[in-house]
């Protein structure tokens, strides 16, 4: 084959670690991206749902009458029509309610041609109650003595889980010290821009379309299938752009079956969305949780054993929140090297809204207090955390009890880093000397580190990923994924590896991940995988590709295919960079020749990992990795405020891939836990929600924002695409400890109730003076 | 139905006129009666900036402000930041630094960038933190925001803007 050689030679340039923007972005800068929010279609009706607003009551009576002959309404549906209708975690759901178990039980729903229409229709529905004793602690639920929330779950016990390890009594002997404490990591919820929304649309073969945030397509079928009675086969999941969704769309919320049950009902396309203080009332929350843990070590610094009994306020669904404890005893069996482990946890029926999964999921709750039981031993050592850390630090090639295998693990040198960005031994005994002395600011420095999964969690059985790749004749890709993009970035990591493996520039790459009916199957946007797993998925799909188009040019060029590279739109010779042919002008001859050839390719990414399974005793991730995170503090002990002067971070990143993104998620997670430190608290009394605005509920604004300084170890991970590991969740899961570390490095007070209010604060450090201790 | 009123006003640079219920707030006749769904609703009780539109050249919350209040006014919506020539320097500040993650709160965020520049040119990284208090974002940090909006106040102050 005759081809000209005219072009000056293409270097090899590589773009992982480089920073590259996000597709969507200008878009988006520009007002011009249809949110779900912003979606309207032909015929579309407004769906609104009618709330109980009390925690625990039977509903005596319903007239809808009134709402049904108001003009412009279209259906109104009550829990007769959600008879059966179970779904959720253990089937213990109905999409509409005729008994109230919480606050935001929906007890109707309407259909009208307006918002306004709706509600007004909404007013006009006349419901009787009979309130009913609640239970709003699982402390409380947990009692013989207390209302029975069902009729199968006796003592109000929800899910249970155990992990056991080693010989709990010779270990609890063995050690010189223990420390013991009560943590109670409170009840916050994911505040999304976006607030929850779903178009429903049933076609005339009874197939149903809906419009959905949801983060995890393809098992969300499965979810929303049981809410309507219909099967999964027949749902085709759209996802538009999101405002946001951090782990609250992995589940099916009872909006989502109600919008579709409308649409049945009325052969229209129905939109629901919430107010944002729908958000606040009917939106999952974080977790709370009530953790009893013993961490127990020797005078020379190692650690013994550590205990967790953990009482979950599962509240009145079961949805992903009381799942947790499969991440949580993780982290208390694999934070640090921990020979012994004893772990239960007991999720407890309540009158409170219910927890969905939340960005840290479980983590966030289990740092909180391994973390500071870490700095509590070492202070009763008198020893310098950093020490006590990196003694008990694994290494690379050490197996958990679990059976978590950490392949490449760099804890100690994240540690070092951040301890020596920091000066940190150095600041933390300046501060403790200065502690007691007079003075209103104090200042305190404290460090925390965790371990999380980053590479994926094999919780299914299975944790893959389906990808379809084509390059058509103008070198043009598309990449067709089962991986959700909302908002975190996956999109522009996508573009960047086909444009590393093809040669292609990243503007000539096109991503269809937004249909279920198109986009192969992938578990969903969760447990810091996406990267991971899509991004392997991407990596094999594009090598198969690149591939085909190298043998095509072998037989075209006469050169032998593992001397070509694609480079620059061009096929070149690897060594010197010669182009040899166009890429585009390649894909054309190999199409229009006498057997056409296009390069369309299949992959299935499976992550080296193992089930969950039963026993909990598995490598579930594919890897494992570590951060620490280290926080300046100024304390100002007479209002007990907390002012957050510098956070350092030293994460394990396994290898850095667009490093803008891995940034922004790197801050975005921060901001999320110093909001969880600091502020954010869903204030419930008797399981109604008093502070469902942003006006009272404090979420970290601009002005509040710290310096950040991350450092982003890399481990090459063997597994990773181009050694990467996940990273998301991390950086949200270890802020808060770190604080409340460096609130006692300055002023001898612990708070293990978070967030550290100022409210808080100030009375510790009163109550402290007052003992005089 | 509420009494409506027809108002005139100037949006991005066009004259409209549009009947509208005296109820009605801006945010609600932005999006569903001129189809400029570009400015976001996210709490409507002036609480989260994300509904931030400009009206005579100051930044506002429309959800707080009476669509009837627009009559004879000047209002600028994202929308009407881009040029036929391109991305407004904040916008195209925003993309470049990654400031955008789900993106739903730049509308909002960028207007009040926007402005902050414009108002001061100096602007130092302080006072783009407290300008943009109003502003929340769940997603970004604010590390990247204020990285864009210090990048264009850098231009504009030695004048390359
Ligand atoms: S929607 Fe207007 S300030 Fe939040
Ligand atoms: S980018 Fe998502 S809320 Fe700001």
């Amino acid at each position: 084959m005759e081809q000209k050689v005219t072009a000056a030679s293409i270097e090899k340039k590589s773009l992982i670690g480089q920073r590259v923007k996000k597709p969507d972005a200008p878009d988006k800068a520009t007002g011009k991206t249809r949110y779900i929010n912003d979606m309207v279609l032909p015929q579309m009706l407004i769906g609104k749902v009618l709330f109980a607003g009390r925690p625990h009551a039977k509903i005596v009576s319903m007239d809808i009458s009134a709402a049904e002959r108001l003009p412009g309404v279209y259906a109104v549906l009550t829990g007769k029509d959600a008879a059966g209708l179970k779904f959720g975690f253990v089937r213990d759901n109905v999409p509409l309610k005729e008994k109230v178990l919480c606050e935001h039980d929906e007890v109707a729903a309407v259909a009208a041609e307006t918002e306004e229409i709706a509600l007004n229709a909404l007013s006009l529905i006349k419901v009787e109650y009979e309130d009913l004793p609640g239970v709003f602690s699982p402390e409380v639920g947990r009692e013989a003595s207390a209302p029975q929330l069902r009729d199968n779950f006796p003592d109000n016990k929800s899910l249970r889980f155990e992990f056991k390890h080693g010989d709990l009594a010779a270990a609890e002997a063995a050690s010189d010290f223990i420390a013991d404490d009560v943590f109670r990591p409170h009840h916050v919820t994911h505040c999304c821009m976006g607030t929850s929304c779903a178009i429903a649309d049933f076609d005339n073969n009874g197939k149903l379309t809906i419009w959905t945030q949801t983060q995890y397509p393809y098992n969300y079928k499965m979810d929303l299938a049981p809410a309507l009675g219909i099967t999964p086969g027949d749902i085709r999941v759209m996802q538009p752009p999101v405002g946001g969704a951090f782990g609250s769309k992995l589940d099916v919320y009872p909006y989502e079956p109600i919008a579709a049950l409308l649409a049945r009902k009325t052969g229209r396309p129905v939109k629901v969305i919430y107010s944002r203080e729908d958000e606040f009332r009917a939106s999952p929350t974080r977790q709370a949780a009530i953790i009893h843990m013993r961490t127990g070590c020797k005078r020379d610094g190692t650690l013994t054993f550590r205990t967790a009994d953990v009482l979950l306020d599962n509240g009145a669904y079961t949805s992903w929140g009381p799942t947790i404890p499969v991440i949580m005893m993780r982290t208390t069996s694999g934070h640090y090297r921990v020979p012994v482990v004893d772990f239960k946890a007991q999720a407890i029926y309540t009158n409170n809204p219910y927890a969905g999964s939340f960005r840290g999921y479980g983590n966030v709750q289990t740092t909180y207090a391994t973390a500071q039981q870490m700095d509590i031993l070492a202070d009763k050592l008198d020893m310098d955390p950093l020490a006590f850390h990196l003694k008990n630090a694994q290494k690379s090639g050490e197996i958990t009890p679990q059976k978590s295998f950490l392949r490449e693990c760099v804890l100690a040198e994240c540690l070092e880093t951040a301890a020596q960005a920091t000066d940190y031994s150095r600041k933390r005994a300046a501060y403790a000397a200065e502690r007691d002395k007079p003075g209103r600011y104090k200042k305190g420095i404290g460090l925390a580190s965790s371990i999380h999964n980053a590479g994926g969690a094999k919780i299914h059985k299975s944790d893959g990923i389906g990808t379809i790749l084509k390059v058509d004749d103008y070198a043009r890709v598309t990449v067709i994924t089962g991986a959700s993009e909302i908002g975190q970035g996956i999109d522009a990591v996508i573009n960047l590896i086909v444009s590393e493996e093809l040669g292609v520039p990243l503007e000539h790459v096109t991503i269809v991940n937004n249909d279920s009916d198109i986009a192969p199957w992938d578990v969903g946007v969760h447990a810091s995988r996406t990267t991971f797993i899509a991004g392997n998925g991407t990596r094999q799909a594009a090598r198969k590709a690149k591939a085909q188009i190298l043998k095509a040019a072998e037989k075209m060029l006469g050169e032998p295919a593992d001397t070509l590279e694609l480079r620059g739109g061009s096929v070149v010779r690897d060594r010197c960079g010669t182009p040899l042919i166009k890429l585009d002008r390649l894909l054309r001859q190999m199409h229009f020749q006498a057997v056409p050839e296009l390069v369309m390719v299949t992959d299935y990414y499976e992550p080296n990992s193992e089930p969950e399974g039963a026993d909990h005793i598995s490598d579930h991730s594919a890897a494992y990795s570590h951060a620490v995170h280290i926080a300046e503090i100024t304390v100002d002990t007479l209002t007990g405020e907390i002012k957050v002067d510098k956070i350092t971070s030293a994460q394990d990143v396994g290898r850095v891939i667009n490093r803008m993104g891995l940034e922004a998620q790197t801050e975005g997670g921060i901001a999320i836990g110093l909001g969880y430190a600091l502020s954010e608290n869903m204030q419930l009394e008797q399981g109604i929600l008093r502070n469902p605005s942003f006006r009272d509920y404090k979420l970290v604004t601009a002005p509040e924002m710290p310096e950040l300084e991350m450092h982003f170890i890399e481990s090459n991970c063997a597994e990773g695409p181009y050694g990467a590991k996940g990273v998301s969740e991390l950086p949200t899961i270890v802020i808060a400890p770190a604080i409340a570390n460096a609130l006692f490095n300055a002023t001898g007070v612990r708070i293990f109730n978070p967030p550290l209010s100022p409210e808080k604060v100030a009375r510790a450090i009163y109550e402290k003076q007052q003992s005089g201790k | 139905m509420s009494l409506e009123t027809e108002i005139k006003f100037t949006l991005n640079g066009r004259p409209v006129a549009v009947r509208v219920p005296a109820t009605m707030k801006t945010l609600t006749m932005l999006r569903e009666v001129l189809g400029l769904t570009g400015t976001k609703y996210a709490c409507g009780e002036g609480e989260c900036g994300a509904c931030t539109v400009k009206v005579d050249g100051k930044t506002l919350n429309s959800c707080l402000m009476h669509a009837v209040d627009c009559d004879g006014r000047e209002l600028v919506t994202i929308e009407g930041l881009k040029t036929p020539e391109g991305m407004n320097p904040m916008q195209q500040a925003f993309v470049d630094h990654g400031a955008v993650q789900c993106g739903f709160c730049m509308p909002g965020m960028i207007m009040q960038a926007d402005y902050l520049v414009g108002e001061n040119p100096r602007l130092t990284r302080e006072e783009a933190q407290r300008g943009l208090e109003g502003n929340l974002c769940r997603c970004t940090g604010y590390t990247k925001v204020l990285d864009a909006v210090a990048s264009v106040a850098e231009k504009k102050c030695c004048g390359r803007l």
